[in-house]
């Protein structure tokens, strides 16, 4: 393993941990709105660091150019789908949680 | 080598276990909804699977079609059967697990099972026999050289049966889309950015499906994607549109496919035999145009209703 | 090796989950599910014996048939769903009516 391994396998390791801390947060939180929170934050963060990961064992430029775009299109459609969801859900009436 | 190994088998058996459940959960939980919902993970996951078993090109059309574009559908569907958000509730009686079907299953599984079992161990099938011809189908990626060169007839026939189920749908007159509210800007936004750049990916599959794993399928169904989009968020076809040219890109396809046909089989003496050297052109020539009927098809297929239904009235 | 099997016995599952759910649920769209189910469960069978080629790559006739088959059972899928549309017209539910009823 060379240095180059060693720290691709540290970023995959620390964006699975953020996809594991998104999903737990899916799982746990008490409503629709900071279950998006958990989920958007942490998945975005999550790919952007497994991206890097494998961006770093990549064959060629074109194949990181290809792999970082794919982490472009997810956060553009991410955030605007969490948008939509968390808008439609307040125009249904469904409450912020209050403890 | 050994770690991998057992690290690998572990992977597929969870990812296998996940299947199993999902599917369970899809097919017994009591909100249509959410059955919808678990059945495009499903999707999701067969993917995955299709990656495990060395299948990228069937992964391809899975995520777009088996988890995106049936998703669409099935929640349009479901829409407009006019049933609140929370789904439709089945009846009760159905809610219990029912033994004599079960039990009656039980040996059609253990049948299939042993049957699995039975089967050589190692059957290479036509693998050599594609091999040794790659060089001269035109394509280096050899699911496309089977779906457009050896088996060329299938697509034919595929494409055909596309179409016959659209002409199926407008001959029931089909089901509107439920019109939603106008979308808001960052739906709007988000519509604008992403159609360009998904017809450029669905030209991207077309282009490298000669050599890589992509296609006339994968191409189509992304270019349908573009379409589901378009219509979700108010887009429709204007009535020139939908005449005269929508009907020529929904033949286009099939067209190509049957006057290839005849030619090959006037000119070379057999059914889409490709002359040598010009395989490669011919073949890309075909699949722009199954593409483009294939998303167009498909596309139609989520819409439902004929286009030009209100223009009629 | 093991892989082929596992996958081919997890298809076969899938196959049977789906024609139980096919024949005790009573309400279209899950019958719908349910076909689509059984179709993956197929493939699943397929995909997985095409890779009984040893050290050599799958053979690529299974998969261009499971592409096809992908796109057929999409099509029949929306077909079905338009069939049941008219059913909810005609009879007010997404269900066929028992034969002894009438």
């Amino acid at each position: 393993m060379t240095t180059i391994d060693y720290l691709s396998a540290a970023l995959l390791i620390a964006g699975a941990t953020f996809f594991l801390a998104g999903t737990l947060g899916l799982l746990r939180f008490p409503d629709v709105y900071t279950r998006l929170h958990a989920l958007t934050k942490a998945d975005n963060l999550g790919l952007g660091l497994t991206v890097m990961g494998l961006a770093l064992q990549a064959e060629s430029w074109a194949a990181a150019g290809k792999l970082l775009l794919i982490w472009l299109l997810v956060l553009l459609a991410g955030a605007s789908i969490a948008h939509l969801i968390a808008s439609g859900a307040l125009q249904r009436g469904i409450r912020l949680w209050k403890r | 080598m050994e770690a991998m190994t057992l690290l690998a088998w572990g992977f597929d058996s969870l990812l296998g276990l996940a299947l199993l459940w999902l599917a369970w959960l899809a097919l017994s939980c009591e909100d249509l909804f959410r059955a919808i919902v678990l059945f495009v993970v499903f999707g999701l996951l067969m993917a995955l699977a299709w990656m495990r078993l060395d299948a990228p090109d069937v992964a391809l059309a899975e995520a777009a079609i088996g988890a995106g574009l049936t998703g669409a559908l099935l929640l349009a569907g479901l829409a407009k059967l006019g049933v609140d958000d929370t789904g439709e509730k089945e009846r009760p009686e159905n809610r219990s697990v029912q033994w004599l079907p079960m039990v009656a299953l039980l040996p059609v599984a253990v049948g299939l099972g042993y049957t699995i079992f039975s089967l050589p161990t190692n059957a290479p099938g036509l693998n050599a026999a594609v091999t040794a011809n790659l060089e001269a189908s035109g394509v280096s990626n050899p699911v496309t050289a089977v779906l457009l060169n050896f088996r060329g007839y299938d697509t034919l026939l595929e494409m055909v049966v596309l179409l016959l189920a659209l002409l199926g749908v407008w001959s029931l007159g089909g089901t509107a889309l439920r019109r939603e509210a106008a979308a808001g800007p960052v739906l709007d936004t988000l519509t604008r950015l992403l159609i360009p750049v998904l017809i450029l990916v669905s030209a991207y599959l077309l282009w490298v499906g000669a050599h890589a794993p992509g296609g006339a399928f994968q191409a189509g169904s992304v270019l349908a994607a573009t379409g589901v989009l378009g219509l979700l968020t108010g887009w429709r076809p204007r009535s020139t549109l939908s005449a005269l040219p929508l009907r020529l890109v929904l033949i286009i396809g099939p067209a190509a496919f049957i006057i290839m046909a005849l030619f090959t089989l006037l000119i070379e003496g057999q059914l889409m035999k490709f002359p040598p050297g010009k395989a490669g052109v011919l073949i890309l020539i075909l699949e722009a145009g199954a593409t483009l009927s294939i998303g167009a098809t498909l596309a139609a297929l989520f819409l439902g209703e004929h286009p030009q239904n209100k223009a009629r009235k | 090796m093991s892989t082929v099997y596992l996958y081919a016995l997890v298809g076969v599952g899938l196959f049977c989950l789906g024609l139980y759910a096919l024949i005790v649920h009573s309400h279209l769209l899950r019958k719908i599910l349910a076909i689509n189910v059984m179709g993956s469960g197929v493939f699943l069978v397929l995909v997985a014996l095409a890779k009984r080629t040893g050290d050599m790559p799958p053979d690529p006739v299974p998969h261009a048939m499971v592409i096809t088959g992908i796109v057929v059972a999409i099509s029949a899928t929306a077909l079905a769903l338009t069939l049941m549309l008219r059913v909810h017209e005609e009879t007010g539910r997404a269900e066929l009516a028992d034969e002894d009823r009438g």
